[in-house]
């Protein structure tokens, strides 16, 4: 445990000498987060006009969807704001810069995933939570205790697995660099399609969002149980209370998959 | 014999096509994205059809076949961010370009028609197939419509070309465009009927939609596709492409010389 | 007889490289970047390694700090296998390449310390006496709070070099870390790491390109080429090897038959110019110019230093 203190001190001044590099360049800064704020209210707004032609979907009105919108954006913005420099390991293998990493006492992933803060992203957080404000001032909930520890804990636990298929995935570029396109389908297909209800998608599709790239964990039970909406699917009620185990598999597995990729790397040369 | 500017304008092509030909794994990588996001957006625009038969001209069928139409078009009329020009005039680059003897941007328009031309084959098409293939996208079958089509393509190109010129000289004026530019970038996705098409949008919405260069982009060439734009009304559409092409390209040409003469003067 | 720094029994280190035959097939090769390499560094050495582009010295170093595994042969690096103890053997060892930036980009260079001694988890009485040592020595002060991206070539390099060391590894590894300075920056640099070597103990091993940086610093030198080691010995024995050969390139006026001189032989002729090969021990340049110029009108003239490519070429053509 001494060394997890370690890890999170180090952590801290890694971040907080990011954040005051990125903060000298003020107007840019502000421009960025204004633009990220506006681009989360836009992609919304596919979401009205879809609701402008249908009074539901797939069986969810536009609060519930704006829900299901709100806590994947949520989750995404922060995993982004997180990690999201992460795209930028593919170049880091391209120009042999990853050998840098490998001759410091520090595990590899920990120091790509410390090395970078991209507090601009921010604002796509914020844009999300205006949502989730309509979504929850438009829904009738049953609040409880439960529904409230969930609506704390969906967030962390939803970054945990956005952020495990962000890392497994970008392992393709140990292999390829060239083929580094395919990590989007996962990571920002999976922001798309957390934003919508499992029912909506075909049985072989929901079972590869629930069993394989685990989406269906980061907004979709979750939002059940908040909502208290019976399971269109006819899924078990206690798969609900499971993402923060999913959430761990899935750190254990993004972890493995990337001790893979290094030896490969460390054989196949850089 | 071609005429001289006219085989340059060949050899830059050519050359666009095979920067993009040399990685085969990136463009497979990338196909396959593509498909994947067919898949989901298909999905979900479907799900509407539960609800209605029609959704302005378009019914399941059409929307099917614009999902993994505009899924191929995508990389083809390359809404997304490009940066290159930008780049180039804030290295200084552009001085290099300025002696060289044809224009910048008509040598940029033939690289981008190369580049298009590959992406036509190898990103437009499997995206289609597996679209016709699985799930039962439909081609035209008259040949005056795809002939209407590739026309509105190629203005297609032209319009996003220009477009893209226009946010890229900037530079000119700007050191830092990257906020704006993404900004630019999340409307141009919305309004160019990428997201959502067009066709589903309230009037209010849909007018303010046309009344920018994006559908231009994408919409116009793909509703002539499926038949929601047929008979005199093409020709109309293809008007409209042909006349924002010529607008911003002669923005584009304007400001590039007010911002070369401005580097010129004030010394980069 | 304690462990030593480094030690390599026939090691060696093949990659598979695909290349495009036609159009659609594709044919695998096997290269060997390392063939079989054996040899040992004890502790407190100063190793020169060097060789031509391309003959395994990046791999080398590469399995020696733990980037690399090897496809065969045992490695052994302070006791610790490189590649299985990665983070441990870090801890003990610097690295700097000559041609990367490891220092954080837009960060003033007083955080990039601050930053590597949370990493290696210095003590704060080892940071603050090498910082304050490193400071004085290579002159930091002036440029300690500019971001690293503003820096000088020279400065950089400095600032690199202290990165390395700020955390006392027992062997640093510099990879062409003089490339691209001036001389009075070099000599500066080599001074350093002398002291360095006598004051800690600390074991070194320099690849370079510039022949002067190993003669002036290492008292072994390792050639290897074609991922074999083709001499392991001290400089003057490498010295004696190859002679002190140097070339004497002579524009004449008009192209003409090759010079005939003593002590010397013309290897090349291109036009009016040839390359003229002496034994600079035993002629000097002026020597033979006047010789030269006894035969032949001269126009222009210059005097080349033995390439370390020469010297391998020469060592290697021995052993065929």
């Amino acid at each position: 445990m001494a060394d997890l203190s370690d890890l999170l001190a180090l952590y801290r001044r890694l971040i907080a000498a990011r954040l005051r590099a990125q903060l000298q360049y003020r107007t840019s800064f502000a421009l960025d987060s204004t633009g990220m704020l506006l681009i989360s209210f836009i992609d919304f707004l596919a979401i009205l006009v879809i609701f402008a032609n249908v009074p539901q979907l797939a069986g969810w009105t536009l609060p519930e969807v704006a829900l299901l919108f709100a806590i994947t954006g949520l989750t995404f913005a922060f995993t982004d704001l997180a990690i999201g420099h992460l795209d930028l390991f593919p170049q880091l293998i391209r120009d042999g810069n990853f050998d840098l990493l490998l001759i410091r006492p520090r595990g590899t992933l920990f120091q790509l995933l410390t090395a970078d803060f991209q507090v601009r992203r921010l604002g796509k957080a914020i844009g999300a939570l205006a949502v989730l404000a309509y979504a929850l001032a438009n829904l009738r909930i049953d609040w409880d205790p439960g529904r409230i520890a969930m609506l704390l804990l969906i967030v962390p636990t939803g970054v945990v697995i956005f952020a495990s298929i962000w890392v497994a995935t970008i392992c393709i570029a140990f292999w390829s660099v060239d083929a580094r396109e395919v990590s989007n389908a996962f990571t920002y297909g999976g922001q798309f399609l957390g934003q919508f209800p499992m029912n909506l998608y075909d049985r072989w599709l929901r079972r590869f969002l629930a069993y394989v790239v685990p989406i269906a964990f980061v907004a979709y039970f979750p939002a059940l149980y908040i909502l208290g909406k019976p399971d269109p699917i006819g899924l078990p009620e206690w798969l609900r209370f499971t993402s923060p185990l999913v959430a761990l598999a899935a750190a254990f597995v993004a972890s493995a998959v990337w001790r893979f990729g290094v030896r490969h790397y460390q054989s196949a040369g850089g | 014999m071609l005429p001289l500017s006219l085989r340059t304008d060949l050899e830059i092509a050519r050359r666009g096509y095979q920067r993009y030909a040399a990685y085969p794994l990136a463009t497979a990588a990338g196909a396959f994205t593509n498909i994947i996001f067919g898949l989901m957006r298909g999905s979900v625009l479907l799900a509407l059809f539960a609800e209605r038969q029609r959704i302005g001209a378009y019914d399941a069928a059409a929307t099917i076949t614009y999902v993994w139409l505009t899924q191929g078009l995508l990389n083809i009329v390359a809404i997304w961010g490009w940066q290159e020009l930008a780049l180039r005039v804030r290295t200084g680059d552009i001085a290099t370009d300025l002696i060289r003897p044809m224009h910048p941007i008509r040598a940029l328009l033939a690289a981008e028609y190369g580049r298009a031309t590959y992406q036509l084959v190898f990103r437009g098409i499997p995206p289609v197939a597996v679209g016709v293939v699985a799930f039962h996208a439909a081609l035209p079958s008259d040949a005056l419509v795809w002939l209407a089509f590739f026309a509105s393509l190629v203005l297609a190109v032209a319009v996003s070309f220009a477009f893209r010129m226009l946010y890229n000289l900037a530079a000119f004026w700007t050191t830092d465009t990257r906020g704006t530019m993404i900004l630019a970038l999340v409307v141009m996705t919305i309004f160019s009927g990428f997201t959502i098409p067009i066709q589903f949008f309230p009037p209010w919405l849909a007018a303010i939609a046309y009344a920018t260069p994006f559908p231009a982009m994408v919409q116009i060439p793909v509703d002539i596709f499926v038949a929601a734009t047929a008979g005199p009304p093409v020709l109309v559409a293809l008007a409209g492409q042909l006349a924002w092409a010529l607008a911003m390209l002669a923005a584009s040409y304007g400001l590039f010389a007010l911002g070369t003469r401005r580097l010129v003067v004030q010394g980069g | 007889m304690s462990v030593p720094a480094i030690e390599l029994e026939h090691v060696g280190k093949d990659f598979v490289v695909r290349r495009a035959v036609g159009r659609l097939r594709r044919e695998t090769d096997v290269v060997s970047a390392v063939a079989d390499l054996t040899f040992s560094v004890e502790r407190g050495s100063l190793v020169g390694y060097i060789g031509p582009n391309g003959a395994g010295k990046s791999t080398t170093v590469k399995m020696l700090t733990g980037i690399l595994v090897p496809s065969r042969g045992r490695i052994s690096v302070a006791g610790l296998v490189p590649t299985r103890q990665r983070t441990q053997l870090a801890q003990r060892i610097g690295v700097m390449f000559g041609q990367r930036v490891q220092l954080w980009w837009d960060l003033p260079l007083i955080e990039s310390f601050e930053l590597l001694r949370y990493i290696y988890r210095i003590p704060p009485q080892t940071y603050e006496r090498n910082l304050s040592t490193f400071r004085r020595l290579l002159d930091l002060d002036e440029f300690l709070r500019t971001p690293v991206r503003q820096l000088s070539l020279g400065q950089r390099v400095r600032g690199e070099i202290t990165g390395a060391m700020l955390h006392d590894p027992e062997i640093l590894f510099l990879d062409e870390p003089t490339i691209g300075l001036d001389v009075v920056a070099r000599q500066r640099v080599r001074e350093f790491l002398l002291s360095a070597n006598r004051e800690r103990g600390m074991t070194l091993l320099l690849t370079s390109h510039d022949l002067t940086d190993i003669e002036r610093l290492c008292s072994r030198i390792l050639i290897i080429d074609r991922g074999r080691l083709i001499f392991d010995g001290d400089i003057d024995t490498l010295k004696a090897r190859y002679g002190k050969e140097r070339v004497l390139v002579i524009d004449l006026e008009e192209p003409g038959p090759a010079l005939q001189l003593d002590g010397a032989r013309v290897i090349r002729i291109e036009g009016p110019r040839q390359w003229i090969a002496f034994d600079g021990e035993r002629l000097s340049a002026a020597q033979l110019t006047a010789a030269a110029a006894a035969q032949a009108p001269l126009r222009d003239l210059t005097v080349q230093e033995p390439e370390i490519e020469d010297v391998v070429r020469r060592i290697y053509q021995e052993r065929a």
